[in-house]
């Protein structure tokens, strides 16, 4: 069968799969709408739950960021992980325990203010939104790399497929079609894994493999990539490089805290049983994106080490240590047709050299001593690492199809808890909580279903038209869910003197302190061109770059929270003892 | 015991509770950090002289080892909180 028929069919029984999940779990009530209700058992929440957190981003960009970047890919692996030790420890239980349905819920009953309620809606749809747009852009370039249909197809496709399940299924038939798509993606991400760890060391257990010696050699992969890299004029893959250890440490921290504060997220562990069920699960999330997060660094390394010696598969600088460009494995030439991968024999001597000609010392060397004109591969997207990994491995057809299975199964699991919180915002918390609330359980129902079906038109719009800063939304969203909500949030239980007053202007100041750092380097709204500053090392507030602002508004929001709390009027005694039923697990 | 009496003693057993709680929660997130952003991030560099099998020791902890080290942490917490509610008698049924 050919490549294209096989991605089809597998790609056709994966949303078939999907469908079918949604007929069987239709909700009838808003308890099931929002949080399924409440009956989720806690090991399938935390898969669901994986599969709601590991975006497409997490599933195809990461791996091909880390081998860009090498040990300091370790921030993202560390923060996106890091953060469940901060929702389980210090979020998870007790928000589970008060028992509503939102997190801006939450927040207006402890703050017992509609405007705190409000700013967090703000804040929920700014975060989501963004968000999402990435999801719907993910499938559609799923579907086109991958299946060579067109952008707009691929999208309207996946959108269909979601409305049917989140707009009857809502929580319920998005937790149950995110359980399958865990699966389809773990498995479409391990196995080309395994097979490529087997033959680069001969150990088929990537995390093992990556600490093992290459094949037929005494020299470890990772020295002997540090190696060859340093040959070819870059930094050694395992040491710091492409940011600084101050930046490295602040995006870590910033990722953590933001994806504690991260609505869709912390909502998954509204819909267990009970408390202790909460607490357990988000050990069962981590165990399941653990599981990814923790091949990914190996996806990544082997990707660049298959990379590099397909290129240079002699010494570096020897007349024959460079391919023949007729000599091109032929995964490549798939690649250049999507134009993800670009070759140009700039020196005309009918070979490929890839090697770092921003080093300049290196580069003038090379030219006089090699006659290297400038690095022959000028585009090599980051992509690519975990697209054409099986191509590489000389993997079956199926496998090739499984991946885009896994990858459009990524998207849509992570767009459709986007999408559930959006919707839920709208129906529950602004029609019911402020404009009406004297809404009957059915007008609030069909609401949530029409403001889920507008967020996917709304989603699927933005994926096809993207903003110009579409590659810019994962710094915003991550630093506005760590500068806004994380620490209200916290401070909502841990801190009973913490009043209306304090949790308002704490969220605005984090909220706008970080959003105008990043305006002033990004430009305002991301339009181009109308940035204050440039944005470059010198120019950021101590060598902060935006990114790693997140961790820097959190510790604002929490100090101007603090601050304007002593200066007002204490908390009311009702809300005190609300505080103290929630930091306990039995009901009282 | 009369009414007041019995709820000043709930009130200070769910005191206890709560700052054993806290420490519990101090504990954790101290070996959180120290493994994470310091022996990942701030100590990485001195710990890559040593080695795991073919894992200098620093990025072994950047890209593995902290995984495994939160996973580890939400697990013991899980485990002892709801020892720390039987004690209190405030479990679930």
């Amino acid at each position: 069968m050919s490549l294209q028929a096989m991605s089809f069919l597998v790609v056709g029984l994966t949303f078939a799969l999907y469908i079918g999940i949604a007929i069987w779990a239709r909700t009838a009530s808003t308890s099931e709408f929002y949080v399924a209700g409440k009956g989720i058992n806690p090991v399938a929440n935390g898969m669901a739950t994986a599969a709601d957190w590991m975006s497409a981003a997490s599933f195809i960009s990461m791996a091909g960021l880390i081998a860009f970047l090498g040990y300091s890919g370790a921030a993202y692996l560390m923060g996106w992980t890091g953060g469940y030790v901060l929702m389980a420890l210090l979020l998870a239980p007790y928000l589970r325990k008060f028992g509503k349905f939102t997190v801006p819920e939450f927040i207006g009953d402890r703050f017992y203010s509609k405007t705190a309620r409000v700013i967090a809606v703000i804040s929920l749809l700014v975060i989501s939104i963004t968000y999402v747009i990435g999801q719907m852009r993910g499938v559609g370039i799923a579907f086109s790399n991958l299946l060579n249909v067109p952008i707009t197809i691929g999208l309207v496709s996946g959108m269909v497929v979601v409305f049917i399940y989140a707009v009857f299924g809502g929580m319920k038939g998005i937790t149950y079609t995110q359980i399958a798509q865990y699966c389809v993606m773990i498995f479409a991400y391990t196995v080309p894994a395994v097979f490529i760890a087997l033959q680069l060391t001969g150990n088929p257990i990537p995390q093992l493999a990556l600490g093992s010696t290459a094949v037929g050699t005494d020299t470890f992969l990772l020295e002997a990539l540090d190696n060859t890299l340093v040959d070819l004029g870059f930094a050694a893959y395992t040491s710091l490089s492409g940011m600084s250890q101050l930046n490295m440490f602040l995006l870590t921290l910033s990722l953590m805290i933001g994806t504690a504060g991260l609505p869709h997220v912390i909502v998954r562990f509204f819909t267990v049983p009970k408390i202790r069920d909460a607490r357990k699960s988000a050990g069962w999330s981590l165990v399941f994106i653990a599981i990814l997060y923790t091949t990914a660094p190996a996806v990544g390394a082997m990707a660049m080490w298959n990379f590099v010696n397909t290129v240079q598969p002699g010494e570096v600088g020897a007349e024959t240590g460079n391919i023949q460009v007729d000599e091109l494995p032929e995964w490549t030439e798939r690649w250049q047709q999507t134009g993800l991968l670009v070759f140009e024999d700039k020196n005309n001597d009918g070979r490929i050299q890839y090697y770092n000609d921003q080093n300049e010392e290196f580069a003038a060397m090379a030219e006089e001593e090699w006659g290297w004109e400038g690095n022959e591969v000028t585009t090599l997207d980051r992509d690519i690492m975990v697209l054409a990994n099986p191509g590489i491995a000389g993997l079956p057809n199926w496998v090739i199809a499984l991946v885009a299975a896994g990858g459009i199964a990524a998207a849509l699991s992570t767009a459709a808890g986007l999408l559930l919180a959006i919707s839920s915002a709208i129906s529950h918390d602004l029609l019911k909580g402020v404009w009406m609330p004297n809404i009957s359980e059915r007008g609030e129902m069909r609401a949530a279903r029409i403001s889920m079906a507008g967020a996917i038109l709304l989603a699927g719009y933005l994926g096809l038209n993207p903003p110009g800063f579409a590659a810019e939304v994962v710094a915003l969203a991550f630093g506005l869910a760590a500068a806004s909500l994380f620490p209200v949030l916290m401070m909502g239980i841990f801190m009973k003197s913490m009043n209306k007053q304090g949790a308002i202007a704490g969220m605005l100041a984090g909220l706008i302190s970080t959003l105008l750092y990043i305006f002033v380097f990004k430009g305002w709204f991301f339009i181009p061109g109308t940035n204050m500053l440039p944005d470059s090392a010198d120019y950021w507030l101590f060598g902060i770059n935006t990114g790693s602002f997140g961790a820097v508004g959190a510790g604002i929001n929490f100090l101007v929270a603090y601050l304007v709390s002593r200066v007002t009027a204490g908390t009311p005694e009702h809300i005190k003892a609300m505080v103290e039923e929630v930091r306990v697990p039995r009901a009282a | 015991m009369s009414e007041p009496q019995r709820d000043t003693a709930l009130q200070s057993q769910r005191q206890e509770y709560w700052s054993k709680n806290l420490r519990i929660i101090f504990g954790c997130l101290v070996v959180w950090a120290f493994v994470s952003l310091g022996l990942g991030i701030l100590l990485a560099e001195p710990l890559n002289a040593l080695s795991l099998g073919g894992y200098p020791l620093g990025f072994w902890f950047a890209q593995q080892g902290s995984i495994y080290t939160f996973l580890v942490l939400i697990f013991f917490y899980a485990w002892r909180m709801n020892k720390l509610d039987k004690e209190f008698e405030v479990d679930e049924e």
